[in-house]
Formats: C-alpha cells, sequence, structure tokens
C-alpha cells in the first residue's frame, strides 16, 4: 500500500465522518463547523486529486465564505433545539433504507471492471499546471457561461439584501424627490384681512 | 494505487448520509441545507474524480460553476431563512403551511 492510498483513506474517513457529525450533531454550531471539517478534507482529496486549484477555491470560497456566513446566522438565530429534535430517530429507518439503496445501487454500477481498471491519471493530467489549463478552458470555450455565472452571483447579492433590508420605524431620513418637488404655495398662505384699529386703541394714553 | 471506484465510493457514501441527514433533520431548516451542501460536495468530488482519471479538464470547469451556483443558492437560502424567523420565530419545516399546500 503506497502513500497516496493511505491518505486518501485518512482523508476519505475524516470526510465521511465529519459528514456524519453534520447530520446528527445536536447543536447546529457544531454541525458548522462538522461542514468545515468536511469541506478540509474534501479539498486535501481533490489536492490528491491534481485539482489544486478548486481545492484552494473551495477552502477559500467555503470555509471563508459560506460558512462563515451559515455560521453569522446560526449564532444569530435564538433556535429552540429541543423541540427541533422532537422525533428526529422516527424517519431513522426510512432514511437508512433509503441510503442503504442508494450506496447498493451505486455498488452494483462502480463495481464493474471499467471503473476498478483506471488507476492512472489521465493523459495532460499528471504533469500539466492545473490553474493555468483550467484558466485556458474557463476564458476560451466556457467565456459567456462565466459570464452567466456572474450575473447568478449579482442576482443572489441583490436577492438576499432584497430580502432581508427592513428600514427602522424611528428613523428620520430625507425624501430628496418630495423636497424638490415642494412649492411656495405650499408652504407659505398669504391671507388677506380688513386692517384693525385696535391696535391704535389699546395704545396707551 | 488508488483507482477511481474508490473515490466514486466515497462520493456515494457522502451522497447517502447527506440523504439520511434530511430524513433526520427534517425539520431543522438550517441543517437542511448543510446536507445539499453536503450532496453537492459529493457530487463535486464525482467531477474532479472523472476529471482527473480521464484527463479531461471540462469536469473541472463545471466544478467551478457548481460551486459559484452553490454559494448563490445557500445565500439565498440563507436570507429566506433569517426572514423566517423574524416572522414565525421558528425554523420549524413543519410550521411553514402559510401557504396551504
Amino acid at each position: 500500500m503506497d502513500a497516496q492510498s493511505i491518505l486518501f483513506l485518512i482523508f476519505s474517513g475524516v470526510l465521511l465522518l465529519a459528514a456524519l457529525r453534520v447530520v446528527t450533531a445536536r447543536n447546529p454550531v457544531h454541525a458548522v463547523l462538522f461542514l468545515v471539517l468536511a469541506f478540509f478534507s474534501a479539498a486535501a482529496l481533490w489536492i490528491l486529486l491534481r485539482a489544486e486549484f478548486l481545492a484552494i477555491a473551495l477552502v477559500l470560497v467555503y470555509v471563508g465564505a459560506v460558512m462563515v456566513l451559515f455560521l453569522f446566522v446560526v449564532m444569530m438565530l435564538d433556535i429552540n433545539i429541543d423541540k427541533l429534535r422532537q422525533g428526529f430517530w422516527r424517519n431513522a429507518p426510512w432514511g437508512f433504507g433509503v441510503a442503504a439503496l442508494i450506496v447498493l445501487q451505486m455498488w452494483l454500477v462502480l463495481s464493474q471492471p471499467q471503473w476498478q481498471g483506471l488507476t492512472q491519471a489521465g493523459p495532460g493530467i499528471a504533469n500539466a499546471d492545473n490553474t493555468r489549463a483550467l484558466g485556458m478552458l474557463t476564458f476560451t470555450e466556457y467565456v459567456f457561461p462565466l459570464q452567466i455565472a456572474g450575473v447568478i452571483l449579482l442576482v443572489a447579492i441583490i436577492a438576499a439584501i432584497g430580502l432581508t433590508l427592513r428600514g427602522r420605524k424611528d428613523s428620520k431620513s430625507q425624501d430628496p424627490s418630495r423636497q424638490v418637488q415642494a412649492r411656495a404655495q405650499d408652504r407659505v398662505r398669504l391671507v388677506s384681512m380688513p386692517t384693525e384699529d385696535r391696535a391704535r386703541q389699546n395704545k396707551l394714553p | 494505487m488508488v483507482s477511481l471506484s474508490w473515490y466514486l465510493g466515497v462520493g456515494a457514501l457522502l451522497f447517502a448520509i447527506s440523504v439520511v441527514g434530511i430524513f433526520l433533520n427534517r425539520k431543522n431548516l438550517i441543517v437542511l441545507l448543510m446536507a445539499i451542501e453536503l450532496m453537492l460536495l459529493a457530487v463535486n468530488i464525482n467531477f474532479v474524480a472523472f476529471s482527473h482519471y480521464l484527463g479531461d479538464y471540462h469536469g473541472q470547469v463545471f466544478v467551478f460553476f457548481i460551486l459559484t451556483v452553490a454559494a448563490a443558492e445557500s445565500a439565498i437560502g440563507l436570507a429566506i431563512l433569517v426572514v423566517l424567523f423574524r416572522n414565525l420565530s421558528t425554523i420549524d419545516v413543519q410550521e411553514l403551511d402559510m401557504l396551504k399546500g
């Protein structure tokens, strides 16, 4: 057994254990932290597969941004965990049954010799510069999907802000359009009335 | 040597674990979102493994796009979760019956 197999077993074992803890952890904060561990192990597996750029992107984007977002939300909400845990194991037989079915079906496919026989990296992978090759593809053949991906991220930003934004009721703010539309006759009322003599009558003798 | 089927097996097991997570945590919306992230990770592992063993970089480009869409999805999902908690003071999925479905 060579070093790469041992590393693969370690990383995939940690990945699967962390994933199991994500779905069974009692505290959601622990679940998020185990999810971070799972993503790290997956990034290590991808480095074993010589996909360095994606491994680093996984750590930067997922652990650095998405998981921090999850942590913020989990810590911000005041969740009653006990109520959410009621009947936690009730659907467990169904869940494990479906999972066993999935694993069985995948095993029927994966035990075929055509996948078992693939042990060497494909041509052009072993000595290639991963980031360079990926960039060449992304910015030539996939440049239009890349733009669409950027638009999707923009839509996500606007949707997330638009969903959660709310103005404070007690905040005082100006409305420039109403200010511009103000006219003189709205503010000053000229009243014509007859002159009165009372001022002269009240004068001290 | 590590063969392709080992990586595919890890992906399948990870996917199965997240399916179990969806069955177990059917009340807790946050853990449901996390289980979906795990499912996408399993799919990505399969993509990267195939890309490595078949010598085709197009699979890795696909992983890049899946990461983008998953990040957008979790951002919007968490925003909806926050709005939901603000209105209902719970994240129990079974109390989301305002549409009478």
